[in-house]
């Protein structure tokens, strides 16, 4: 127990900074996942090419090679960035692959004849699109969404190898100083619950607000 | 596929000029990309033969070797025990007893939320276990897991009547799991069976954050080769199609079996069939509904 109450700071540093990494590499995913999905459902063929080879590729790369290629090669080139920030990049990349599969399968979901009678009445594409697609794409989509956000979260641990700060990372610090290591897992552990559990929890109320049962 | 989407009509004349149009433009601009890269790549040097002269020698190239044998080895080690474990733990989920029920889910649920790399670095660094197994271990516990709940939906997919026709002829609790459910289960869940396994395939590149000796680490260690003016991109480029690939064919082998079993007849039978008898039976709405 005194593991936790003698390195408050320590384990809340963790804490907020796989909160962050899960936050912003979040919007970068649903972003670049959103783009993706778009250009796959286009009707431009180089436009889909470009969306299915982004999502085969990175859906099938180890994130841990994504890091490895990321965190140590981007330096390379001359692009010198935070580590946190080519984590973000790497994560939101990788997460977005799947992030866009799961929009393009919500967005086929939609019956052909709602698109033809939204046509029909005389909307436009933008206006068929924006009134009745994605309503009902972001119904059926919360909570395939929401299972990856929390592979987000869970893959997040992965950064904290590459000298990010966050939650894992933790450990080396207090098995250093001495602490009991099995207690200082048990406190990781339990910190990435809460993160994993409120994000189940926050799709769940957007479930029960905006899901349908079909 | 176009014809399919409630997106936008089957395009007229006009519109396929535009779309053309479109198409050579993102075209062009991806090109420009990949040229742009190439030039990048060209201009750091990272094609000099310097820097590729390390992948000629052949003590080299049997590291390289050696690494994908072991990823490969833990990969094979890790599906076949996580196959294992997520049987077990199906068992458990359906279990008749209540305890036995609710202690398979509790695990099941546990390693599940647990990131997979929390539970290697546990059993790497508390419980002080060699790499291989510790990789392993971690991972048949979080893709077991995962298994089971693949397992028990497949199990409960299988129509009601299945279950019910087999004890009515007299059978046990484990015949009727072994000869009539799990057969079934098996060929309708195998494609997210083989995906799950791509997942495992993957995550053996974990071990490369616990110094196992895997392919990941073999490239680390010729990348930090000091001798070849520190060769990173040269073995990423040779690394990552070859790590990608052999994950890519999986998936694929993953989608030829969901579109080969799409086709055939006796999976289209468990399909089809429990549409007619399930509309006669009153009450009971998620008969009808099922796959």
């Amino acid at each position: 127990m005194d593991v936790l109450t003698d390195n408050f700071s320590l384990y809340a540093e963790g804490f907020l900074g796989t909160v962050q990494l899960t936050f912003f590499s979040s919007l970068l995913a649903l972003a670049l996942g959103f783009l993706m999905a778009a250009f796959r459902v286009a009707p431009v063929a180089s436009l889909r090419a470009i969306g299915t080879t982004w999502v085969t590729v990175l859906r099938n790369t180890p994130l841990t090679l994504l890091f490895f290629a990321v965190l140590l090669g981007l330096p390379r080139f001359g692009l010198v960035l935070p580590f946190a920030v080519f984590a973000v990049i790497a994560l939101g990349c990788y997460t977005s692959a799947f992030i866009c599969e799961a929009l393009r399968s919500g967005i086929n979901t939609v019956p052909t004849g709602q698109g033809e009678a939204a046509r029909s009445l005389g909307m436009n594409f933008g206006q068929t699109l924006s009134f009745v697609v994605l309503p009902q794409a972001f119904r059926t989509v919360i909570p395939p969404i929401g299972s990856t956000l929390i592979a987000l979260a869970k893959n997040s641990a992965i950064a904290g190898a590459f000298s990010v700060t966050e939650l894992l990372g933790t450990y080396k610090t207090l098995s250093e100083l001495g602490y009991n290591i099995v207690w200082t897992f048990v406190w990781i552990a339990v910190g990435y619950l809460i993160i994993t559990l409120s994000i189940s929890a926050l799709f769940n109320v957007l479930e029960k607000r905006y899901g349908v049962a079909r | 596929m176009n014809d399919s989407t409630a997106l936008y009509d089957i395009p007229g004349p006009r519109t396929l000029r535009r779309h053309r149009l479109y198409g050579v433009i993102s075209a062009l601009a991806i090109l420009a990309l990949i040229g742009w890269i190439l030039y990048l790549l060209f201009d750091t040097g990272q094609f000099a033969a310097e820097k590729w002269s390390p992948f000629e020698y052949k003590g080299i190239q049997e590291l390289l070797l050696r690494g994908l044998g072991n990823t490969l080895k833990a990969f094979a080690y890790a599906a076949v025990l996580s196959l294992v474990l997520g049987s077990v733990l199906a068992c458990g989920r359906l279990s008749d007893h209540r305890p036995v029920r609710w202690t398979a889910t509790l695990l099941v649920e546990f390693f599940r939320a647990m990131p997979v790399l929390v539970m290697i670095f546990f059993i790497f660094v508390a419980l002080k276990v060699q790499p291989l197994p510790a990789l392993v271990a971690g991972l048949t516990l979080y893709n077991g897991s995962v298994l089971a709940e693949v397992f028990r939906a497949g199990v409960n997919s299988v129509d009601r009547g299945q279950r019910e026709a087999a004890y009515a002829l007299g059978m046990r609790k484990t015949q009727v799991m072994t000869h009539v459910l799990a057969p079934q289960a098996v060929r309708a869940m195998l494609p997210a069976i083989i995906s799950q396994l791509v997942v495992a395939l993957k995550d053996t590149s974990l071990g490369y954050l616990i110094t196992y000796e895997e392919f990941l680490h073999a490239g680390k260690l010729i990348a930090s080769n000091l001798d070849y003016s520190l060769p990173f991109i040269p073995v990423v480029m040779v690394i990552s199609p070859i790590y990608i690939g052999m994950c890519m064919l999986l998936s694929w082998f993953a989608t030829w079996v969901a579109r080969r079993q799409r086709r055939n007849p006796k999976t289209e039978a468990v399909d089809i069939a429990p549409a007619e008898p399930g509309t006669l039976l009153p009450g009971d709405p998620t008969a009808t509904g099922r796959k």
